[in-house]
């Protein structure tokens, strides 16, 4: 029953949390927001108490359900090591505690000295969110455009298409590699990720340890066939002394279905002491369900390349753009400051995927991996969006309406004049200024002497010159400016634009 | 009766006429009411309308075959691999239709170098040969397409006329055009013709017989068109072709007047050939409401059908050119001038007029995606933002405001349609304003600032600021 139960809530968690990381739409966030919230470390750095005293008072009370349930990379486990057919696959082992808690340790010093993208690398949740955003998102988005292929032949507007693109080869390796890993080590040995390397797991077991209702074994009635023990996932189960390790016990209820003498249960009290046994049971026979295949999972990198589009003939070839070097980095609004970011974000990739606009991406670079960062070669940060500060479990990007973002100077605007198509080509634009939803922009002229009399323009000697050859070049009022992109996104000049973004190392207001 | 019930009556009314007329289905080979209740039966493939060429005497059919709007497939691997476009023109189905209308009387083919990326005279040339026609059987119409400053000077002209010869497989044209004057005034009218001395030797080629007829088509500055026919004691034209229409026939600007531009030509004998009767399909593509209002004249009849009827109701008129990229449309165009049932002056005061108010009063963009502004040298897809505009207008998915009762739906309709009919790199947000479109647009649209409205109701929907 404990099992059924178990297994039921945790396939609908799991499905729902997976489809939360792979919508862009907005629509799931809607409704399970909450179920990114309630992940230990992201409510942990976002001080989001409610949830960190939900998850303390579930372990106490009922052991790591957390870690069976609520954990998709805990599920994630599960799954890939049901698809194993094997019975009695597993065996008990001693608890490695330097490891564990070595590791437990080392994330906590990292957490309190602003490292937490590198917790954020084995921490559970980012790490799901990693595999799930770079390597499931793209997949879901491929079904999405053939839906949205169909919807157009059908003159449906429901849905629509997006793009597809590897926003970081480095994201998506690191995401592969640990999903080989994790894959790897659930195949063979259940959940030994979660009882050696996970920080999580780890906390959550020294709470365990004392929980209230536990994993009990009627040693009276136990045969010592260690069937229990060698079906138990956590290995966990030392049969020849009746103990449990409860630190690493995930309270999934195999071991009770497994115990032909039902000397196992899952209770509060402590059973007379006795022996146990074992019954040959159906641990793993539990019907097919229709889960995503491992080898989905897998196939997702290769297929990304063919996505990339061709120019369409007849008109003029658009360059792609390409990313300026920044000396600053841009942070999404919200994100208050890029050492906000970097202390709080364990980078799930949930704001990556959320992103209507393209313009979040993880970082590549190696001081904040895969944290989310801001460019603007794909789209702009447009002012009616604030979806990323809205998604965001950790509080690394803190909730700000559509009103405040658009006072939030996350950057300011460059003028490159090199690029700028009146220095360069002597053409006249101004698309910069037109578009700039700050106002931020103005014209000035590029000529010596220029001036105005009233609407017309007039050259150093008075002359008036007509408006085909009157070359104006951006000025960019950086007080004003929000460094939202649009000038440096919508800029004519390629593949380089001829103004572009330079970030805020903390965020102010206008 | 309500509705239901008078579709269940008709059915079953249907249904009893359908088994009583088995034995008379011989009856429709003459395109009289045939069994199934189809009023139209088969295209008539005997009874196309030609006027006469006063010069020559030849029989033009009324309907002409504009090579401009061909039917496109998406390109082969192999075929981008070789160079062609992501479209290419489908030419089986280019030459499927080419022999349809040769077979029911249309002898009057009109292309251009500058036509579907300068592919439509190769095109028709194909056509035209696989159809097993002879050349005297059908009349060629091409044009001296030289809008480029670069095919300015006179070599580059002649080499224009020579390739166009080579295209179409021939060695005269029947009906060779001054390619779209007025654009821009008279100044690229004197360096395009004039000044170089092009004009004056494709007077030569006529004398020659390599050019049978001279004009030219007209769109833009009405003084170049009141300059060229003020010289025609010197050029002699033998035909000119304009923009006309019902929903232009009394336009203010001169340049656009139907009536203005048709007049000028009758009064001195001209023959005139029509263009654009359709407006590029926005005189067919309209508002639920001028369809209703059109049909409940004659429910049988296309939307379409008006506007050729009316236009080819001008005695003036040698053909009425249309770009029919669908074997329906032709099949439709061939049915109303087989023959021309001309409009009588009732009929034609009622387009003129009210039916072309109800029409004018709706905020469509005068775009009829000709695509002659293109490409745009920023990469904006010009005409694909236009129609899509103009689509969600007829649609009613422009909403006045946040208030209006459809406002999501329309908004979504807008938006989603916009971004699958245009990529996003190319959408309106990007126009620089360089101008260099407005010269070119025989519509006269301020294209920069049209795209700015489009842009500008587009940030109002994003940002729910309508």
């Amino acid at each position: 029953m404990l099992r059924k139960i178990r297994i039921t809530l945790a396939v609908i968690f799991w499905a729902l949390i997976t489809w939360l990381l792979v919508d862009f739409t907005g629509t799931a966030h809607a409704y399970l927001g909450w179920m990114a919230r309630v992940q230990f470390l992201p409510a942990l750095l976002a001080l989001n108490v409610g949830a960190l005293l939900f998850v303390v008072a579930l372990t106490f009370l009922f052991g790591r359900i957390y870690c069976s349930v609520i954990c998709p990379l805990g599920v994630m486990q599960d799954v890939i090591a049901w698809f194993r057919k094997k019975k009695n696959k597993y065996s008990y082992s001693e608890e490695k505690h330097i490891l564990r808690y070595g590791i437990l340790a080392l994330t906590g010093l990292l957490i309190c000295t602003n490292l937490s993208y590198i917790a954020g690398l084995i921490a559970p949740y980012s790490t799901y969110g990693r595999i799930v955003g770079t390597m499931v998102a793209p997949l879901y988005k491929l079904a999405n455009n053939y839906l949205a292929a169909v919807a157009e032949n059908s003159g449906s507007y429901a849905v629509y298409s997006v793009d597809v693109w590897v926003k970081s080869g480095a994201a998506l390796a690191i995401s592969i590699v640990s999903w080989l890993v994790i894959a790897i080590l659930a195949w063979r040995g259940g959940r030994t990720w979660c009882n050696t390397i996970c920080p999580v797991g780890s906390v959550l077991g020294l709470i365990s340890r004392h929980s209230v209702m536990k994993i009990r074994i009627d040693e009276s009635a136990c045969t010592r066939c260690g069937k229990c023990g060698r079906n138990c996932k956590s290995a966990c189960i030392d049969t020849k002394t009746h103990t449990i390790d409860y630190s690493r016990c995930v309270a999934c209820g195999d071991c009770i279905g497994e115990c032909r003498e039902g000397a196992i249960s899952f209770s509060a009290a402590k059973p007379a002491a006795g022996t146990a046994t074992t019954r040959e049971h159906n641990a793993v026979n539990q019907g097919r369900r229709a889960v995503i295949t491992s080898s989905a999972l897998l196939a997702a990198g290769t297929l990304l390349k063919a996505q990339e589009k061709t120019t369409d003939g007849g008109l003029a070839v658009i360059e792609d753009k390409l990313k300026p070097s920044r000396n600053k980095l841009i942070t999404p609004p919200g994100s208050v400051s890029l050492r906000n970011m970097t202390s709080h974000c364990t980078s799930c990739q949930l704001c990556v995927n959320s992103c209507p606009n393209d313009v979040l991406r993880p970082s590549s670079s190696l001081d904040r991996l895969m944290q989310p960062e801001v460019s603007y070669e794909r789209g702009y940060c447009r002012p009616e969006c604030n979806v990323c500060s809205q998604v965001c479990p950790t509080g690394a990007i803190l909730p700000v309406t559509v009103e405040q973002r658009t006072a939030i100077q996350v950057g300011h605007a460059v003028w490159v004049r090199d690029n700028c198509l009146p220095v360069s080509d002597g053409e006249p634009c101004g698309l910069c200024a037109r578009k700039c939803p700050a106002e931020a922009i103005q014209m000035v002229p590029l000529q010596a002497g220029v001036h105005k009399d009233g609407r017309r323009w007039l050259d150093a000697d008075g002359k008036e010159i007509p408006r085909e050859k009157l070359l104006l070049i951006p000025v960019v009022n950086e007080e004003k400016c929000i460094g939202c992109g649009a000038c440096e996104q919508l800029c004519p000049s390629r593949p380089y634009s001829a103004i572009y973004v330079e970030g805020h190392e903390v965020h102010r207001e206008i | 009766m309500d509705r239901r019930q008078f579709l269940k009556l008709s059915g079953t009314a249907a249904a009893a006429t359908a088994l009583a007329g088995c034995g008379m289905s011989d009856n429709t080979a003459n395109g009289e009411v045939d069994y199934m209740g189809h009023h139209d039966g088969p295209v008539p493939t005997d009874k196309m309308t030609y006027r006469t060429n006063p010069k020559t005497g030849e029989k033009v059919s009324i309907l002409g075959y504009g090579w401009m709007r061909l039917p496109m497939r998406k390109a082969t691997e192999q075929e981008m691999q070789d160079g062609a476009n992501k479209d290419i023109i489908d030419q089986e189905e280019v030459n499927r239709l080419c022999k349809f209308a040769l077979d029911h009387g249309v002898n009057y083919f009109d292309t251009s170098p500058a036509y579907c990326r300068g592919r439509s005279e190769e095109s028709l040339g194909i056509a035209l040969e696989a159809s097993g026609y002879t050349r005297d059987q059908y009349f060629i119409a091409t044009k001296l397409s030289n809008f480029s400053p670069q095919q300015y000077p006179f070599e580059e002209g002649k080499k224009l006329f020579e390739n166009s010869l080579r295209y179409l497989k021939t060695d005269y044209v029947d009906y060779l055009l001054l390619h779209s004057v007025g654009g821009g005034g008279m100044g690229p009218l004197h360096q395009r013709y004039l000044d170089n001395g092009l004009l004056q030797w494709l007077l030569e080629q006529r004398e020659a017989g390599r050019i049978r007829n001279l004009g030219f088509s007209f769109h833009g500055d009405v003084a170049v068109y009141d300059w060229l026919l003020a010289h025609h004691d010197q050029y002699h034209w033998d035909f000119v072709q304009i923009q006309a229409n019902y929903c232009d026939w009394y336009a203010e600007d001169k340049g656009r007047s139907g009536k203005y531009l048709y007049d000028e030509l009758v009064k001195r004998n001209i023959p005139v050939i029509i263009m654009e009767p359709l407006l590029g399909g926005r005189l067919s593509k309209v508002p639920d409401h001028v369809v209703a209002h059109l049909k409940s004249r004659k429910p049988e009849n296309s939307v379409a059908s008006w506007a050729f009827r009316y236009i080819g109701s001008k005695p003036g008129v040698l053909t009425v050119l249309s770009g029919m990229t669908y074997m329906e449309h032709l099949e439709d165009n061939l049915r109303t001038y087989s023959p021309l049932e001309p409009l009588d002056e009732e009929e034609q005061q009622w387009l003129e007029g009210e039916t072309a108010s109800l029409i004018k009063s709706y905020p469509t963009i005068d775009c009829n995606d000709c695509k002659y502004c293109m490409p745009c040298p920023y990469g904006l897809d010009i005409p694909a933002i236009f129609v899509h505009y103009n689509k969600c207008v007829n649609q009613g998915n422009v909403p006045e405001s946040q208030q209006a009762a459809n406002y999501q739906k329309a908004r979504r309709a807008f938006l989603v349609g916009y971004d699958r009919s245009v990529p996003r790199l190319r959408q309106a947000d990007r126009c620089v304003q360089c101008r260099r479109c407005v010269p070119h647009c025989p519509q006269q649209i301020d294209i920069p600032r049209q795209l700015a409205m489009v842009d500008s109701f587009v940030e109002k929907l994003k940002q729910n600021k309508l």
